[in-house]
């Protein structure tokens, strides 16, 4: 079985934010709550500056299950975390335990109220009738029911962002590498997200550490 | 002879108790996963395939073998060497 997983070439990484309207345009996400954001890493240091895109990376141990007080995440087959909104309380535990920061809590009134999260699916929906109106009221469109992989990852113009089965785009990625000349080896998030010397991950594990814009 | 002996087991459990509170705890957080409470979720392959190219495969509704294949082949369109159809 497949197990989904989010890689972004910062080699690549034109700061387009294709991505982000992408998954803004085809989940209907609302005003205030950006599932995926394009930052800048190493910003300000002369020839390492570069960008990448941030979501949900569905990670293998996610900590976001780990802390939720209403245990309302939980992960599908092909390796992919989803939650229940009609569960989640908004408590905000899940954001602070994200070393992604993928959480977003939309503001519900004018006091500071927040919301339930709201984050990244994969473009896989949630737990509602796939290809539903309540399915994609709540959680978006649900492309991988239709064969399809996630928005942003297709509409990536130069395809930094490449989603899908772990092995096959850590495939792709040392394929583009080795063409390259092993420019650029490091994949920011990759070893926080799903740990470091599995298989099929790329050669090179650690992130570059760095700020965001 | 009894009451130094009870003593002196006294003050040595004491004093076990007092150096074991000198001793440092392992603080590295374990996190330990809930079990999911909320509804259960459908089969992405449990549907009828919408995508439809050059590369898109095909599945029949409940046929996972089949949906892996079309992702796959999905997955594979995003190699740049790939992505200009024969």
């Amino acid at each position: 079985m497949a197990r989904m997983k989010f890689l972004c070439d910062a080699e690549r990484c034109i700061e387009c934010n294709g991505c982000v309207t992408a998954c803004k345009n085809e989940n209907e996400v609302p005003w205030g709550v950006n599932r995926r954001r394009v930052v800048t890493i190493n910003e300000g240091i002369v020839g390492a500056e570069k960008s990448i895109s941030v979501a949900c990376m569905h990670c293998s141990d996610a900590p976001c299950m780990a802390v939720c007080p209403v245990d309302c995440f939980y992960r599908t087959d092909d390796g992919v975390v989803l939650h229940d909104k009609d569960l989640c309380i908004g408590c905000g535990y899940c954001f602070y335990a994200c070393p992604f920061g993928a959480p977003q809590f939309p503001q519900a009134g004018a006091f500071g109220l927040r919301g339930k999260m709201d984050k990244c699916t994969f473009c896989a929906g949630g737990p509602e009738a796939d290809r539903s109106e309540a399915e994609f009221k709540k959680y978006g469109r649900n492309r991988l029911s239709e064969g399809k992989l996630p928005a942003c990852a297709e509409m990536c113009s130069t395809k930094a962002l490449l989603g899908g089965d772990g092995d096959v785009i850590a495939d792709i990625y040392r394929d583009r590498v080795i063409r390259r000349g092993a420019k650029g080896v490091e994949v920011f998030g990759w070893g926080t997200a799903y740990g470091t010397g599995k298989p099929g991950a790329p050669a090179q594990q650690p992130a570059p550490a760095g700020g965001k814009s | 002879m009894k009451v130094p002996i009870l003593t002196a087991a006294v003050l040595a459990a004491a004093a076990a108790l007092g150096l074991s509170g000198c001793g440092e705890g392992d603080q590295v957080v374990v996190y330990k996963q809930g079990k999911y409470q909320g509804k259960p979720d459908t089969k992405p392959w449990d549907n009828e395939p919408l995508a439809r190219g050059p590369l898109d495969g095909k599945w029949t509704k409940g046929d996972s073998k089949g949906w892996e294949n079309q992702i796959k082949e999905r997955q594979l369109g995003q190699h740049e060497h790939r992505r200009i159809y024969q």
